[in-house]
């Protein structure tokens, strides 16, 4: 009864193609576009954009990159981590040698770095399928960790082997170091992101998409029907690395506010693998579900169980300990998911949509 | 030109001019090499057994060997200790088959290796929790293992030989020995390569894939003790451990991931050229610390050519 | 039915007459490892003819399709398409040429929709590059329609109206196989090599997809080789017939000459040979 398509008919084929056919989808990006833009940045204190808000905000726009290779061409990655390092330090390098330059613009730009990394450490996945590309990628990823070390130009032959954000201004706004507000920052992650997924999309929707999940789904058949395996895989590292370097970039400058090597290891390829598990392979939608579950999770854990811990028994638990609870707790759940629901969240949410149209029917 | 001299000239020379730190690099490389063989072998046993490519296998071994440490830390005898820790990896293998391999049967391997990676993280966070994060001393002295080294003068240089690295090889060759038997001459072991070869065959003459896979998983977790309660021998329990295990995957590929003398020769491959390139070209050409992805980049060129690796079996694709 | 729409002649330029060899294969021989697949097969394809090879479980059928489409490479031997002599086919060179094809286990891609996938068989005529891809509004989309409106052509066609946004996995297996036949339609081929379109079905799902394979012959002109194990259809639908019997050519011609040949009898009835 809340959510019926009867009415709303499509006389021409753009209508019925349309990413959003049904009217109530299309009022509800709407609205979340404004709480996003409007409601939040009013309503939530520096802590809230700060350390979950722009976070999430930056593992979500990983996770659209990590997905477009894992979820829609079905090639299996380890190396994002590495991939977001090579956005982040290339952006710091632009920084330092164009310190005039608007530091949003660079931020997109170093996600062409990354870009041309991913494409070069993406050619075996010509020759290697399934598995195997685990290890290329993982190849990938702990190359690239010693280089972020053992180049110290990358980090500007400074002692400590981490680079720290200078202050940079854009549009007449301080927008990174530790001046840069937290409001100020969060709009431009949120615009970032915005624009971006609006822009994965689009590619999705396409041919190029579409070629994509051809090769996901079946690559001999696709391959017999013209699409080219080199161009294909290809140009989904090269669009999936982009995007993880911009999130690395965005990670950096627009969260952290520092960085090392330890911000880009493969803990954190793993952590993003799981968003993109839980969330949904294949799905935007799912990007988001999954970033956010994976990242505030462990912060309602950790300010909710030590409490619950400490009344209801005589144990206390360290806020440590309660981060290891909430690891156990992803990590059962990306069990389940797979058990249950291996098309993620995403898929949930489909099903309840699905209710809804049908409400209060049961089917 | 610098550049070629040290690449072609330079190494050779100096193992040449310094032949006692060639055999000492050589015998660490052996080291190493067969405790990523240990590691590796432990995949193989599953992949074999169910077509699952076990992530889990590098922190089971680090999770085998802080049982152990924390079972004997409560004050149980050493040997007791072992047998418990045993006791709880069969209990692993049990939970895992029961509660996430058998929903899983009929699913994509991609799904598959994705659960051993969830269940990866549940025992990563789940050590740290029950074990403590910090690195503990292996009770290597109460498992009469040997410490101490051996010196062997030679070239006009000393070789020296760890004790426990010795005791790793052949502890580790009889182990490899002992399942070796066990899968050619027994019952057991002849299921296991029944539903290795063809699991719905296998069901068919009443082997119970369940009871077969719990024997690997279990099999693969006292592989993965071992290897822990060496390596652990010679650096510590700690979660370093896991990334080192990580390392199985390229000896994997090397030696295809269903064999076994693959798994052996890989792991001696791998072991002996990360040492030799990080000293004799990685620390004077690229700064050193080569160690981290050596092993990778071997792996990915050997991919490159030969998907199947040595020992591996082509894959004949049919539409 | 009839339908209007004409677009889907194969090319009518390539110098090559109705009743002329569009494809011809010479002496092709295939194995893997020490199995023989295919010994020393010539035949060839007259174009706008129904072809039908036929044969055994085994006889190499399948494989043969295989190598027209550039999926195996054969040791020996020569693939002649439209006058182009090859002594190998390249998937992408055999797809733009304008060969196309269906499986004999349905190949479909499982994560899309009967309309994704037939859209799917678009995919050569597509060539908006990826800076419009970015953006979609404009000219992708412009590309976008326009394809949508050939493959609705084949979608009426091929009735399927009901279930173009379903995903193709929930589809019963006859719908699988005509969705397939519209992925393979939609790339408009000069030549369609269909590998047993009808197993699996019944008589009456038989009967339509006869009736499709007929209409696409007939209507829009396009050559056909066609995998069958049905003789009643093959008797029907096939202008000539080749058998083929443990990867070598037993028989090739008429329907009813191959019927009456004692060599092509005697391969079915399993007689040692």
């Amino acid at each position: 009864m809340f959510y019926r398509e009867a009415g709303q008919f499509k006389t021409t084929y753009e209508a019925d193609s349309a990413k959003f056919p049904i009217f109530q989808d299309k009022l509800f990006i709407w609205i979340y576009l404004a709480i996003g833009f409007i409601a939040i940045p009013l309503l939530s204190n520096e802590f809230f954009l700060g350390a979950i808000m722009i976070p999430f905000l930056v593992f979500a726009l990983a996770s659209i990159g990590l997905n477009i290779l894992t979820g829609f061409t079905g090639q299996i990655s380890l190396g994002t981590g590495a991939f977001m390092g090579v956005g982040a330090y290339a952006c710091y390098k632009m920084t330092t040698i164009f310190p005039e330059a608007n530091i949003i613009l660079l931020i997109f730009l170093s996600g062409f770095f990354s870009a041309g990394i991913g494409v070069f450490f993406g050619l075996p996945s010509l020759r290697i399928k399934g598995f195997y590309l685990v290890v290329t990628t993982l190849a990938a990823q702990f190359f690239l960790e010693w280089a972020f070390i053992r180049i110290p130009w990358l980090y500007n032959y400074n002692d400590s082997g981490a680079i720290e954000v200078p202050q940079r201004e854009a549009f007449g706004l301080v927008v990174t170091g530790a001046s840069a507000s937290a409001e100020v920052r969060y709009l431009i992650c949120l615009a970032i992101v915005v624009i971006m997924t609006w822009i994965a999309s689009n590619i999705i929707s396409g041919r190029i998409g579409r070629s994509w999940m051809m090769i996901r789904d079946m690559d001999i058949a696709a391959e017999l029907m013209g699409v080219r395996p080199l161009y294909a895989k290809l140009s989904a590292f090269a669009v999936s690395s982009f995007y993880c370097g911009v999130a690395g970039a965005m990670m950096v400058f627009l969260w952290l506010g520092a960085a090392e090597v330890e911000s880009f290891d493969y803990n954190h390829s793993f952590e993003i693998l799981f968003m993109v598990i839980l969330g949904g392979l294949g799905s935007l939608l799912g990007c988001f579900l999954g970033a956010a579950v994976i990242w505030i999770l462990p912060v309602i854990i950790r300010a909710v169980l030590p409490p619950i811990v400490d009344t209801l028994t005589v144990f206390t638990i360290t806020s440590a300990q309660a981060d290891l609870v909430s690891d156990i707790i992803i990590g059962v759940m990306i069990v389940m998911f797979l058990i249950l629901e291996p098309h993620g969240l995403a898929r949930l949410w489909a099903i309840v949509k699905q209710k809804l149209r049908v409400w209060p029917f049961p089917y | 030109m610098e550049l070629l001299r040290l690449i072609f000239i330079e190494p050779f020379q100096t193992m040449y001019a310094l032949p006692d730190l060639l055999l000492q690099t050589l015998w660490e490389g052996f080291v190493s090499g067969t405790l990523y063989s240990l590691i590796a072998l432990g995949f193989v046993l599953i992949f074999k057994a169910s077509g699952v490519f076990n992530f889990a296998q590098g922190i089971m071994v680090v999770f085998a060997a802080l049982a152990l440490v924390g079972i004997h830390a409560l004050g149980v005898p050493p040997f007791l200790a072992v047998i418990l820790t045993l006791g709880i990896m069969g209990l692993l293998a049990i939970t895992v088959v029961r509660i996430v391999l058998k929903p899983l049967v009929n699913q994509p391997d991609i799904i598959l290796f994705m659960s051993t990676i969830g269940v990866t993280f549940i025992l990563i966070a789940g050590g740290q929790l029950i074990f403590g994060g910090e690195p503990k001393a292996m009770i290597t002295e109460e498992l009469l293992l040997p410490t101490g080294s051996s010196d062997w003068e030679v070239g006009g240089g000393v070789v020296i030989f760890q004790h426990i690295d010795i005791a790793a090889a052949i502890i580790a060759a009889i182990l490899i020995a002992g399942l070796a038997l066990f899968f050619n001459k027994t019952r057991v072991g002849r299921a296991l390569r029944a539903v290795a070869d063809d699991h719905q065959a296998a069901l068919s003459v009443g082997i119970s894939l369940e009871q077969i896979w719990v024997v690997v998983w279990f099999a693969a977790g006292v592989v993965a003790l071992t290897a822990g309660i060496l390596w652990a021998a010679k650096s510590d329990v700690s979660f370093a451990l896991q990334v080192i295990a990580l390392k199985a995957l390229p000896v994997l590929v090397l030696g295809g991931f269903t064999s076994i003398p693959g798994a052996i020769i890989g792991g001696l491959i791998i072991g002996f050229g990360e040492k030799l390139f990080d000293l004799y070209w990685g620390a004077p050409i690229l700064g050193g610390g080569t160690e981290s992805w050596f092993a990778f980049i071997i792996a990915l060129l050997f991919l490159l050519y030969r998907p199947e690796g040595l020992f591996g079996e082509k894959l004949i694709e049919r539409i | 039915m009839n339908v209007h729409n004409t677009q889907f002649h194969g090319r009518t330029d390539d110098g090559i007459k109705p009743g002329e060899p569009l494809l011809h294969v010479d002496n092709i021989s295939l194995s893997f490892g020490g199995v023989k697949a295919i010994t020393d097969v010539s035949f060839d394809i007259l174009k706008g003819e129904v072809r039908a090879i036929i044969g055994p479980n085994g006889a190499g059928k399948t494989s043969m399709l295989n190598v027209i489409n550039g999926f195996y490479h054969p040791q020996e031997g020569t693939i002649t398409f439209r006058g182009e002599k090859r002594s190998k086919m390249r998937p992408y060179q055999a797809a733009s040429s304008g060969i196309s094809r269906t499986f004999q286990n349905v190949a479909l891609f499982h994560g899309m929709s009967t309309l994704d996938n037939i859209m799917a068989g678009r995919t050569l005529k597509m060539h908006k590059n990826f800076f419009w891809q970015l953006w979609r509004y404009g000219p992708a989309l412009q590309e976008e329609i326009e394809h949508r409106k050939v493959v609705e052509e084949i979608i009426d066609f091929l009735e399927i109206e009901a279930i173009r946004k379903e995903p193709v996995g929930t589809l019963p297996y006859g719908l699988q196989k005509r969705v397939e036949l519209g992925r393979a339609l939609a790339a408009e081929p000069d030549l369609l090599l269909l590998d047993e379109p009808m197993a699996g079905m019944n008589l009456e799902e038989k009967e339509d997809m006869s009736r499709f394979i007929i209409d696409v012959n007939q209507q829009y002109g396009t050559t056909i080789a066609l995998i069958e194990h049905d003789m009643g259809v093959v008797m029907d639908l096939a202008d000539r017939v080749m058998v083929l019997d443990y990867g070598k050519k037993i028989g090739d011609g008429l329907p009813e000459e191959v019927q009456a040949n004692q060599d092509v009898i005697d391969a079915y009835l399993g007689v040692s040979h």
